[in-house]
């Protein structure tokens, strides 16, 4: 029939009952599409719409004023989340590109590798705020104090699964011949995981740290537990130190407007902040790939 | 099966580069190889051909241990690389003696000139002169000179199928190996690539012995002295090209060279 066979992208085109299927289908398709995207811009649209203006160089370098009164900033925060990240991940990033490591090149399907990778995923899964207890009980309480080693601990704890699984997951897409190419040209087969497939195996795995990192990044409630937040700049990483997220949660809950306002610039910060890290990221590895 | 090899021009038949003596091999239960028995002679190139599944890539990663990457698998028998039991030498001298080149070019993701200087790396320390030298022999000897010359420290990848499969050439023989093996080198490659690999190839027994597995007769007949028939695990006839491919002994061979069956 020709006047059916003029087929655009848009229109499902078929006999009776299956064209309706499809453009239910399709309907429904894109209206899950609209409702998700709509909710995405509505939550950015409200954070700049209220939070736009509490943003200048007062909330970038201040601390916070007296309780209530306008003019502090989240400064210490904003210091306090970097030192967070970074402790957590010199505890993550070694320990979870290594048991990745451990997992593809050298574990093999002995029993204990499965059990490990088992563990490793459900690891993944477990709430964040578990191990902010798990820390609490270990660090914390001993030593009386709430501190940035605490928070950097437990924010460390979550992304050690993390990065094994993606280091892993990295690792295994390296094609297995150049694997053997290093082992007929005799090297042994650590030297032939150091030398040939870590590198080939190096974008992947960075970009995997900075996904972690962004994760960890926005996690509030272990920090509940553990770094407590503080109001001034750190001055010692075994005492509580102020993050980003306890500082949104803080002023998001108190009854002041000032601290209302704080709080959406803060969380407008944290996502362009993120956003921003990807897409550095992104072009950043796109540099590189156009070296190659 | 030992064939007469002392009519060939410049070769000591007593001083071969690999024999092997009743060997079996095993992946788990099944048996992939059965009581081979061959000698293969130095400075000329032996091709191993049969339909595929017949066993001869297994047989070819006897000679270098290869197979003890993969778990599960057992061999009995022997080996000897000059008179010495491949499992009494040791396995990076072993792999440095006897080099592989794969059915899919492998590069490394790295440069040209890493690529090349790999494996000597693993063998001792070399000046950056030195490595230099042996960069260029070593592209040389793989035809792949002229071509690269100008951008050793481009990615390997960047380079064509054909001048991948040289450059995996140059790698292997970078480390002066007393023997090359190479397993359907060409099979990837379109006819231009294959023709200058087999020229090279021609050219490389003059300093090792080569052992090259080909499911293409005609590359065989075109390249080897001597050739090896494969079948489901068997080496059914060993013998000169020109008795293989134009008076075989064994019907078997006879059938699978006039195509009747593959």
């Amino acid at each position: 029939m020709a006047s059916e066979l003029k087929t655009s992208i848009h229109a499902p085109s078929g006999r009776g009952s299956r064209r309706w299927r499809g453009l239910v289908g399709f309907a429904f398709t894109g209206v899950a599409t609209l409702l998700s995207l709509g909710a995405l811009f509505s939550i950015l649209g409200y954070l700049i719409i209220h939070g736009i203006g509490a943003i200048d160089w007062n909330f970038l370098t201040k601390e916070p004023a007296a309780v209530g009164e306008a003019g502090g900033g989240i400064a210490p925060s904003l210091l306090g989340t970097a030192i967070l990240v970074t402790i957590s991940m010199i505890i993550g990033v070694p320990l979870g590109v290594g048991v990745g490591i451990y997992l593809s090149e050298i574990a093999g399907e002995t029993p204990f590798a499965r059990v490990a990778r088992v563990s490793i995923n459900t690891f993944i899964g477990v709430p964040s705020i578990i191990i902010g207890v798990f820390v609490y009980f270990i660090l914390v309480k001993p030593t009386n104090t709430f501190s940035a080693v605490a928070g950097g601990l437990a924010l460390g704890i979550i992304m050690i699964p993390i990065m094994a699984r993606t280091t892993e997951d990295v690792l295994r897409l390296v094609p297995n011949s150049i694997r053997e190419a290093g082992l007929a040209l005799g090297a042994p087969r650590w030297h032939v995981m150091l030398h040939v497939v870590l590198p080939a195996a190096r974008a992947g795995v960075i970009t995997g740290g900075i996904l972690a990192v962004a994760r960890v990044a926005g996690e509030t409630a272990p920090l509940i537990l553990t770094a407590l937040g503080n109001e001034y700049y750190p001055t010692s990483l075994f005492k509580p130190i102020d993050e980003i997220t306890l500082r949104i949660l803080k002023y998001a809950r108190g009854p002041y407007e000032v601290w209302h306002q704080q709080a959406y610039g803060a969380a407008l910060l944290l996502v362009f902040g993120v956003a921003a890290g990807s897409l550095l990221l992104r072009l950043s590895m796109r540099a590189q790939g156009a070296n190659r | 099966m030992r064939p007469n090899l002392t009519s060939i021009d410049g070769h000591d038949p007593s001083k071969p580069a690999f024999s092997v003596s009743n060997l079996n091999f095993y992946y788990g239960a099944n048996q992939a190889l059965h009581e081979i028995s061959l000698t293969i002679a130095d400075r000329i190139v032996t091709a191993l051909i049969g339909p595929s599944g017949c066993g001869k890539s297994t047989f070819l990663r006897t000679l270098n241990r290869m197979y003890e990457v993969v778990p599960n698998t057992r061999v009995t028998g022997s080996i000897l690389l000059r008179s010495k039991d491949l499992l009494s030498i040791d396995l990076t001298q072993l792999r440095h003696r006897v080099g592989m080149v794969f059915q899919s070019a492998n590069p490394f993701p790295k440069s040209i000139f890493d690529n090349v200087t790999y494996g000597p790396k693993i063998q001792g320390d070399f000046s950056r002169a030195e490595l230099s030298n042996l960069v260029e022999e070593s592209l040389r000897r793989a035809a792949l000179w002229d071509e690269v010359k100008d951008k050793l420290h481009k990615s390997a990848l960047s380079l064509s199928g054909g001048q991948q499969q040289r450059l995996c050439i140059a790698r292997a023989l970078a480390l002066k190996p007393e023997v090359l093996l190479l397993d359907e080198p060409c099979s990837a490659l379109d006819p231009i690539s294959t023709a200058k690999i087999e020229e090279l190839i021609v050219g490389l027994k003059d300093t090792c012995a080569i052992v090259i597995v080909t499911h293409n007769m005609q590359q065989a007949a075109r390249v080897a002295d001597f050739t090896g028939f494969f079948l489901m695990g068997k080496l059914i006839e060993f013998d000169r090209s020109t008795v293989i491919f134009e008076k075989p002994k064994r019907k078997e061979t006879e059938d699978y060279i006039t195509g009747r069956f593959g």
